[in-house]
This record gives C-alpha cells, sequence and structure tokens, in this order.
C-alpha cells in the first residue's frame, strides 16, 4: 500500500515538473501558433476594414461566400494551381534526373555536388530579383543570349504579357527549388542496395528496365515527399512573385496568397484577407491529406 | 561586481549571474522604453520616419536634410526609413497599429483612405491659412480631406513631357507639342530607323500606369467619376485615351516592354537612347542629362504635357509628410515636418524636386537649379489633373490597372476592359 501511495505521489510529483519544464514550450506554442490562428478565425467573420482593432460588423461566413463568388478568387486559385502542378512536376521529373546524374561516379562530383546545391542556398528574394534582371527586355541576359546564338530574332518582354510571366515565375522557381528534390533523390539513391541492381543484370535488364524496375519503385517513398513538400510550398508562393513581378501584369501572375496579401495590406480588408487565409489552408490540408493517405500506403521493405 | 568579477578577467560567470545580467539587461530595456514615452518635452527623443526610395529627393538629400535637422534640435534624434514606392503604402498600413513611425510620406491618393481610417493626425489647427496661401493649389490638395489636412505637402511633382531632341532632329521633326504630333514625331522616328520604339511609358501593373493613363484622360477630356459618384472613364475621353496607349502598341511606336516598366525603366530606356520621347517626374530630367547616369547626357529636353483635344493636364503626382496616429511624439514630429518642408530647406534641394511654395520660383536658388525646368513647372504645375479621391481608392486603382492592362496586352478591346473595370469599381466603392 504505502509503495503504491509512494509511486501515485512520484508520478503526481513528476507530471508537475515535466508540466513546469513544458510550459516554456505550451506558452511559446500557444502565443505564436494556437492564439494566432484563433484570431484570424474570429477576424474572418467580421468585416474588418483597418489595421486598428476597434468594432466591426458581424458578417459571419459572408467573407468567405464572397471569396467564392468572386471571378478574381477563382482566377488567383486557377493559376496557382497551374503554378503549383507545373513547378512540382518539373521539380520532381529534373530532381530525379539531376539525383541519378549526381549518383553516378565520375571525378569533380563533390564539386557539381556544392554547386548544385547554390540555388536552393540562395534567398528567394535574391532568386527573385536576379531573374528580373535576366528577363529585363532591355540589358537582360536571356535576351543577349537568344539572340545572339540567333534563336530569336529580336528581344522580347518576357515578364510583360500575362502568360509569359507567369511561366517564367515557373522557371526562376523550378531553377532555385529543383536542387532540393535532386538531394532528396541523391539520399535515396544512396539507401538502394547495389546487389539488387547486379542481381538485374544477372538477369539480363538493361539500364533503362533497371530503372524501371528497381529505382523508381524504391524512390517513391521518397518522391512522394518532394511532392508534399512542393505542392504545400508552391501553393503559398508569394515572395517570388512579390520581387518578379507583383502580381501583374493584368494579374497574370496573381496567385491566392498574393491575392489574399493584397486584399488584406493594400485594401485593408482584413476581415476578407483572413478569410482568403483561411481558404488556403483548407487547400493545403486537402493536399496534406491525400498525400499522408499516399505515403502511408507507399511503405517500402527491401 | 568589484573589478575581479569583470568579464575582461577571464573569470567564468556562474549560471545564476549570467541570468542575473540577462535580468538586469531586460530591466533597463524595459525602463528606456517607459522613460521615453515620459519625455514630452525637452528630453531627448527619437523619432522614426518612413520615407521612400525613388525618384524626386534623394536618399542622400533626406539624409543630409535630417543631419540639418538634428544639428539645430540636438534633443531629437530622427531615425530614416526608406521602401520602394510600391512598398510604401502597405507598409505605412502594417506599421499603423504598432505606432513604429512617427512620420509617413504620403502619396496625393492614400489621404482619404488614411484619414477616414484614422491612421493620419489632422493637423488643421498647426497649419494656418496664412501659411497654405503660400502654397501651390495643386500641391495643397494632396493631403487635404474633407476640408481638413492632414500633412504638408513635401513633394510637388507632375509627369512632365521628355523628349531626346538629337533623335527628332535626325528624324527631321520638331518638338511635338499635341498627342496627335507625338504619334506622327513617333512614325517619322521608326521609318527613319532612328530607335526602334520611339515611346516608353511606365505602364506595369502599378500606380504608375494610372499616372500614365490620368495625363491621357486628362487630355482627352475624360473623366473618372460621374457628378452621381458613378465610374465615367469607360466612355469619351477615358476610352479614348486607352485606345491611344493601345494603338501605340499595336503599331510598334511604344516599346512592349512598357507593359512591365516602372519609372525607374522608363529613365534607364530613355537615358540608354533607346527611346525618343516619354511621360516622367522632374527628377528624370537631372538624372537623364547627368553624364554619369545616362548616354545622352545634353540631349533630353523637358516640356509642357503635349495637348490633346480637351486640354494638356499633368498628374498630380505630389506628395506629403504626415504624422502617424500611433506617434509618442507628435510634437517633435510636427516639428520635424515643418523643418523638412520650409521653403529654405526646399530651395536648397530644388534640383531633383521643387518646392511647393510659389514665391520659390522667383528665386535665385531654384531658378539658377533647374532653369529649363522652372519656366516649364510654372505653367504645368497650374494644370494638373487629380486620380479620384475616395477612401477606397487602392481598390479601384487596383481594378483598372489589371483591365487597363488586360487591353494592352490584346486580351480584350478598350471598351470592354473599361466597361468591366467600370463594374468591379462600382462594387468596390460602394463597399460590400
Amino acid at each position: 500500500m504505502a509503495r503504491a501511495k509512494a509511486r501515485v505521489g512520484g508520478a503526481f510529483r513528476q507530471g508537475r515538473i515535466a508540466l513546469i519544464l513544458l510550459l516554456p514550450s505550451l506558452v511559446v506554442v500557444f502565443g505564436i501558433i494556437v492564439y494566432p490562428l484563433l484570431r484570424t478565425l474570429y477576424t474572418s467573420l467580421f468585416a474588418v476594414n483597418s489595421a486598428f482593432p476597434g468594432r466591426y460588423p458581424f458578417v459571419g461566413l459572408g467573407n468567405y461566400l464572397q471569396a467564392l463568388e468572386r471571378a478574381e478568387f477563382w482566377g488567383a486559385i486557377l493559376r496557382t494551381a497551374y503554378f503549383t502542378f507545373s513547378t512540382t512536376f518539373l521539380e520532381v521529373v529534373l530532381g530525379i534526373l539531376l539525383g541519378l546524374l549526381l549518383n553516378v561516379e565520375f571525378r569533380g562530383r563533390w564539386l557539381l555536388r556544392s554547386i548544385v546545391i547554390l540555388p536552393w542556398a540562395l534567398p528567394t528574394v535574391v532568386n527573385g530579383a536576379m531573374w528580373r534582371w535576366i528577363l529585363n527586355p532591355e540589358y537582360g541576359a536571356l535576351n543577349a543570349l537568344l539572340t545572339q546564338l540567333h534563336i530569336i530574332p529580336d528581344y522580347r518582354s518576357w515578364l510583360g504579357t500575362p502568360w509569359m510571366a507567369l511561366n517564367m515565375v515557373v522557371v526562376a522557381d523550378v531553377w532555385k527549388m529543383t536542387p532540393l528534390a535532386a538531394f532528396f533523390v541523391l539520399a535515396a539513391l544512396q539507401t538502394i542496395p547495389r546487389d539488387l541492381y547486379e542481381a538485374a543484370w544477372v538477369d539480363g535488364a538493361g539500364r533503362l528496365r533497371a530503372f524501371f524496375s528497381i529505382t523508381l519503385p524504391l524512390l517513391t517513398p521518397t518522391i512522394l515527399i518532394i511532392l508534399v513538400l512542393r505542392t504545400m510550398e508552391a501553393f503559398k508562393v508569394f515572395d517570388i512573385i512579390y520581387v518578379m513581378t507583383r502580381g501583374g501584369p493584368a494579374n497574370g501572375t496573381q496567385t491566392i496568397a498574393y491575392y489574399t496579401y493584397v486584399e488584406a495590406f493594400s485594401n485593408q480588408l482584413f476581415g476578407y484577407g483572413a478569410a482568403l487565409a483561411y481558404i488556403i489552408a483548407l487547400f493545403i490540408l486537402f493536399f496534406a491529406v491525400i498525400y499522408m493517405r499516399l505515403l502511408r500506403r507507399g511503405e517500402v521493405e527491401y | 561586481m568589484n573589478a575581479d568579477d569583470r568579464i575582461g578577467g577571464y573569470r567564468r560567470i556562474s549560471r545564476r549571474e549570467f541570468l542575473g545580467l540577462g535580468a538586469a539587461g531586460t530591466g533597463l530595456l524595459l525602463l528606456a522604453g517607459c522613460g521615453g514615452g515620459e519625455t514630452g518635452g525637452g528630453g531627448p527623443v527619437t523619432l522614426n520616419a518612413l520615407f521612400m526610395k525613388q525618384a524626386a529627393y534623394s536618399d542622400a538629400d533626406v539624409k543630409s536634410m535630417t543631419e540639418q535637422f538634428q544639428k539645430q534640435n540636438p534633443n531629437i534624434k530622427v531615425n530614416l526609413t526608406f521602401v520602394a514606392y510600391e512598398a510604401l503604402h502597405d507598409k505605412i498600413v502594417a506599421a499603423a497599429p504598432a505606432g513604429t513611425y512617427d512620420t509617413v510620406l504620403v502619396d496625393v491618393i492614400w489621404p482619404a483612405e488614411f484619414a477616414s481610417k484614422k491612421m493620419i493626425v489632422d493637423i488643421t489647427d498647426r497649419f494656418p491659412e496664412s501659411e497654405r496661401s503660400r502654397i501651390f493649389g495643386g500641391a495643397l490638395k494632396t493631403t487635404e480631406y474633407q476640408n481638413s489636412y492632414y500633412g504638408v505637402p513635401w513633394i510637388l511633382d507632375t509627369k512632365y513631357f521628355f523628349y531626346n531632341k538629337e533623335m527628332l532632329g535626325k528624324a527631321g521633326v520638331a518638338p511635338p507639342d499635341t498627342w496627335e504630333a507625338v504619334v506622327q514625331a513617333a512614325r517619322a522616328l521608326k521609318s527613319n530607323g532612328v530607335v526602334e520604339y520611339p515611346l516608353v511609358w511606365s505602364w506595369a501593373q502599378a500606380e504608375a500606369l494610372m499616372c500614365d493613363y490620368a495625363t491621357l484622360l486628362g487630355a482627352y477630356g475624360g473623366q473618372f467619376f460621374d457628378e452621381g459618384g458613378k465610374p465615367a472613364f469607360n466612355t469619351g475621353g477615358g476610352l479614348q485615351a486607352l485606345e491611344f496607349m493601345r494603338m501605340t502598341l499595336d503599331e510598334e511606336l511604344s516599346n512592349p516592354a512598357s507593359t512591365e516598366s516602372l519609372e525607374e525603366d522608363v529613365r534607364r530606356i530613355v537615358s540608354q537612347g533607346e527611346a525618343a520621347m516619354a511621360l516622367n517626374w522632374t527628377y528624370m530630367f537631372a538624372l537623364a542629362n547627368d553624364p554619369n547616369e545616362s548616354q545622352v547626357a545634353g540631349q533630353i529636353e523637358i516640356a509642357h504635357t503635349p495637348q490633346g483635344p480637351a486640354g494638356a493636364p499633368g498628374v498630380n503626382g505630389s506628395m506629403g509628410m504626415a504624422v502617424s496616429n500611433g506617434s509618442q511624439y507628435q510634437d517633435e514630429a510636427w516639428k520635424y515636418i515643418e523643418f523638412m518642408t520650409s521653403q529654405k530647406v526646399q530651395n536648397q534641394y530644388a534640383e531633383l524636386s521643387l518646392p511647393i511654395w510659389k514665391s520659390s520660383y522667383e528665386e535665385k536658388e531654384v531658378v539658377e537649379a533647374l532653369p529649363q525646368v522652372v519656366p516649364v513647372a510654372r505653367e504645368q504645375l497650374n494644370d494638373m489633373i487629380l486620380r479620384p479621391i475616395v477612401p477606397q481608392y487602392n481598390e479601384v486603382s487596383q481594378d483598372m490597372q489589371v483591365e487597363i492592362q488586360r487591353a494592352l496586352t490584346g486580351d480584350k478591346t478598350p471598351k470592354q476592359a473599361l466597361d468591366d473595370a467600370a463594374k468591379s469599381v462600382e462594387s468596390a466603392t460602394q463597399g460590400y
């Protein structure tokens, strides 16, 4: 009896110590995650049109409904979907190719590996500014390169029309994020046992066959992880747009996150902006659930 | 702590002492924070001032003006922050609840919004009629909203017409003074091979586009809103202005890069000798004729905006300095604004931005700083067009920018684009 009592007392004391030790992180988590989340939810239910605290009319789900009614909102969603799909697809494909290349033994591989990581190490703002210079219609490097190689007859305006500008932002993002995908792939490739390939050789499989029958299936979990990370990041894209095009021309590069920013901070419709932010979160949650399921199914054993 | 305890003595600080030091430091910081709040009068005060990073006064000018101010007021220190014009509005909004900045630079299109949301202070009482009457009317409009003043105009500017006289000479055309003549001159420049794209504009999706559009709308006699407050830019002069813009792109008289260019891009393109005619703010005159900045130094002339069927107004692009509502030191902030906008200071730095004071244009110091500009400015500054003064201007402007760009990039006809813009502007100004 006495022993049991001591154990309970001990557990209680331990629990208290644990609580005290956890308190700082609880404060941080609630202070910087939970509170802002709830606060944003609260804001999204009011017609807040100023950054100052005050009384604003309650509109219920009005802000959400308004978003769903607006053509601009759906335009931004479509552009975001296109951006997300094309960047993620290109980054995965190029990432696999680059990863395979970096996995091959050759002289100076260490150098190439370090160079390849550079774009990823650049801050996005720097990357955006750099591409804006490259794409500058008057003194940009791309125009100079393409005209001197006689690929295009004269200088073009790369960010001057909506469709072209959107694709150029895709290029800039792919340039920056492909190395990340490549390094994920590289890490996964190095865990694939060599004897699998040797067995395939013995069975008379060529390189292509080996790639599709061994490498690719074993890379699937990694590819899924890249997909998850990149889709969520790409869906929230903001900084590269802000630096390269500010959503223009003719809103051609206005993604959903940028649209939210404009409505909240430029137009001071903070309630509407908060609702948009929640809609973005819901979209991403939707992706996250799908991917999590796929991931769970995708476990592989050697 | 005795001398032996100093860190310099390489004695290891115990954890308790370290925590104590931290707490003391935090306490000091808190004290400093509180102390600042208490001294309203003579004590040392630090002001934070927000400025922009392009056109008009350069960063260096603002810094040296501020140094003068600090010399005269040793108790006031001013921290300067410069952001790009495109980021200025949102920065003011985001910083407003925290009261980060004591003075902010506001564009002519913002007082309605900022004043109605109580972000900037009504300073009508500090800014007497005797002072106001000495300032250009167009400049005064910058900080006026519903018969009150929310700041003092500081930058008095409009977009002038610039041309490269050597290029025009090569094509054998006289400097144009109507938009009709501008088009003819551009055709001549193009067909004679003087320059591939004679015109360049700041038609990126930004406020710069609205400035050029307003200039043309004024020239063609259009109106942004009719008397009843309904959008009216989709008919008459407003439509003709956009049709004109589109035509110059279709005929390849305007540089196609215009739709991604801001004023600085226009300045660079003109300075590289890759355009012969453009609209831009006063500051381009000095820089485009500066051999360090320009390959066509000495060839760029400034003129009144060309005449359209209904006139030749310049867009009112003035800006003013305002005291932000969250400022703890409104008296000191006002003192700083008074100094920065004073005639003496403005006369001294007239080269990149002309004074707001009428009598300055008679003074040698100003006239000699910009002998070619002042005579043009005296006329143009009395002939300006305002962009709409509505609290939702930002939304109005964005809706219009997008639709105007759709017309410029060939997505829609000018009529269709402006009709669509009118629809969204109408719903934006009605609120929701």
